[in-house]
């Protein structure tokens, strides 16, 4: 799946291949003129993935073949153990929760899941969590607390499901305890936000030491249809209301509102997802050899702090 | 001239005024007051029980004991972190409609006798949401509250983050759950009541967090709004889903309080937490 403004790329390289066939064909050498398109197409592809519109960046946050957490899972930890359930009243397969050892660490890796295709995002409710979600990472979170295990933590969600059930069970409350909960833990928390990540749903898994975000990520207090859909009555207007917004990785770093933003394979991570995982892997490594080394009480009082300074003084 | 006389209303609207000048009509029953009527019933329709909403100032003025309130921050203007010429309009113009500076007052006063610290958020305001200033002035009461040793009553009213300022409103969630828990760390009694409406980033932060979790008859509670849901699943919605009542029913909340024993309940929770807090 491409789009749009990939257009150009997508004709060189097309461009690349029929002139690569036929030398292969016709036994002559055009490697100078190959390599030189190839060359031109590299250069394109900079150019066309630095200079991308916050829509666009919402597009490949959103891109179907985006690695999501199980892939992540698979490529930068091993033994990785999944636990189920909130102890209450169910599992929750949005959101993915489990132990595993990262770089000969143990660590809890908790993060909403959502899948590659229709099949998938049905299993997963498109990466939109129940409360048993936020109570099943609440729980695994004072497990590794008791543990000594930091806790990584993956943000890859529109939101928090709008449903009946969600509701007579208490989204509301599921939300604001895994917050305050996050916000007390006596481990180090690092967040990663993989693709999209969208309001309180989104935020419960962020209240972290470090909050890391993938060079295409978006954040946002509501997703852009929403926001149009409420301000101007016209969810169409989406694309508009993305670049007022201030959602991609980028701003969000200008603003200090995030730590770092970790690049992404030219063209988005889904073009190659080891690579991908490389640059996430080595992002993770330095945030936690830098958070496991503080006394716990200056880890929570630096956690209080970083959100306590988000006041009107910031604007003054 | 010919006057035909309307076959159901029982009273008419004052002649040549529109509602809102003077008069208004009960959304549930259709009763007819004028205004300063519904002021001595609390502004709770007495034919149907209907809870109309309060604005902050109001809420105090019921809530607290006569000439008790001192208000804290009172003079923090609300901020534009983007610069949004359309949002700088928008908080003039509730600023002007309002007669607020920003969607919650923030203060200290008495509840027969008991003095407390007190929020009162202000749905006429943006529909109450929290941006950076309304989530710092939860954290400063939250603060100086726990400073004063003084239990805090936080009269919700919101519709959720303040969108206009975008992930720095969202972080305002985690601010004052921080707070939150600061406060819970002291010991100290905090009393959340929901009234109508507390949905989204309000709901799903300090509202939910009390240690005592009231709420207004009727009053819609809830994550996602009722459109949003309706629009997701494409069916229509219970009757009297995500109401104060629908929660008490599945735990969420721990009483229903109609506003006529708000007070009276208040002042009992609070004397029954009075003395020394645990530190
Ligand atoms: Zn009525």
């Amino acid at each position: 799946m491409n789009y749009d403004f990939e257009q150009p790329i997508l004709e060189l390289e097309e461009r690349i291949a029929a002139l690569e066939s036929f030398a292969r064909e016709k036994e002559i050498d055009l490697s100078q003129e190959i390599n030189h398109l190839k060359a031109r197409a590299e250069e394109l592809k900079k150019k066309i993935y630095s200079q991308l519109s916050p829509w666009q960046k919402l597009l490949i946050a959103r891109h179907p073949a985006r690695p999501n957490l199980r892939d992540y899972v698979s490529l930068l930890f091993t033994d990785f153990f999944e636990l189920h359930g909130d102890r209450c009243a169910g599992d929750d397969p949005a959101v993915l929760g489990g132990i595993a050892r990262f770089r000969n660490r143990p660590v809890t890796v908790i993060g909403h899941l959502k899948g590659h295709d229709t099949r998938e995002n049905l299993a997963c409710n498109f990466g939109m969590a129940h409360p048993e979600g936020y109570r099943k990472a609440l729980r695994l979170m004072r497990q590794a607390e008791k543990f000594c295990r930091p806790v990584i933590t993956f943000i890859d969600t529109p939101g928090a499901y709008p449903g009946i059930g969600a509701e007579e069970r208490g989204q509301a409350c599921a939300i604001a305890r895994c917050l305050a909960g996050m916000l007390e833990l006596k481990t180090p928390v690092i967040s990663v936000i993989l693709g999209e990540g969208g309001s309180g749903g989104a935020l419960a898994f962020a209240a972290a030491d470090r909050i890391l975000m993938q060079e295409h990520a978006i954040f946002s207090v509501i997703s852009p249809e929403a926001y149009a859909s409420i301000l101007w009555q016209d969810p169409a207007r989406g694309r508009e209301a993305a670049e007022k917004m201030k959602i991609t990785a980028q701003d969000l770093l200008a603003y200090r509102l995030i730590d770092e933003v970790i690049p992404e394979p030219l063209g988005g991570a889904h073009r190659n997802a080891g690579e991908a995982a490389r640059l996430l892997g080595e992002a993770l490594e330095r945030h936690l050899n830098e958070v496991t080394g503080l006394p716990i009480r200056e880890l929570l009082a630096r956690r209080q702090e970083r959100f306590r300074r988000l006041s009107p003084r910031v604007f003054l | 001239m010919l006057r035909v006389k309307p076959r159901y209303a029982t009273v008419s609207p004052p002649a040549g005024r529109q509602e809102g000048g003077g008069w208004s009509k009960c959304p549930r029953c259709g009763e007819i007051r004028l205004d300063g009527e519904l002021e001595k019933f609390l502004k709770v329709c007495p034919k149907c029980g209907y809870h109309y909403r309060l604005g902050a100032r109001e809420r105090l003025q019921i809530t607290l004991d006569e000439g008790s309130f001192c208000e804290w921050d009172g003079d923090m203007e609300p901020v534009n972190p983007f610069g949004c010429p359309a949002y700088a309009e928008k908080l003039a113009l509730a600023q002007k409609e309002s007669g607020l500076r920003e969607a919650v007052i923030t203060g200290e006063g008495e509840i027969c006798g008991h003095r407390v610290a007190v929020a009162a958020m202000d749905s006429r305001f943006i529909m109450g949401s929290m941006g950076v200033v309304v989530g710092e002035k939860i954290t400063r009461a939250l603060e100086r509250a726990a400073e004063k040793r003084l239990p805090l009553v936080v009269f919700c009213a919101s519709g959720g983050a303040r969108m206009q300022e975008g992930v720095f409103s969202l972080m305002q969630m985690a601010k004052t759950c921080a707070a939150v828990n600061a406060f819970a760390r002291e010991g100290l009694l905090y009393i959340s009541v929901l009234t109508d409406p507390t949905t989204g980033g309000v709901s799903a932060s300090f509202a939910f967090l009390g240690d005592i979790i009231l709420a207004e008859p009727g009053a819609l509670i809830g994550f996602a709004g009722p459109r949003v849901i309706e629009q997701t699943i494409r069916q229509k919605l219970p009757e009297g889903f995500q109401r104060a009542e629908f929660l008490r029913q599945h735990g969420m909340i721990d009483e229903v309080v109609p506003r006529s024993q708000l007070k009276p309940v208040l002042a009992r929770i609070l004397a029954l937490h009075a003395g020394e807090a645990r530190v």
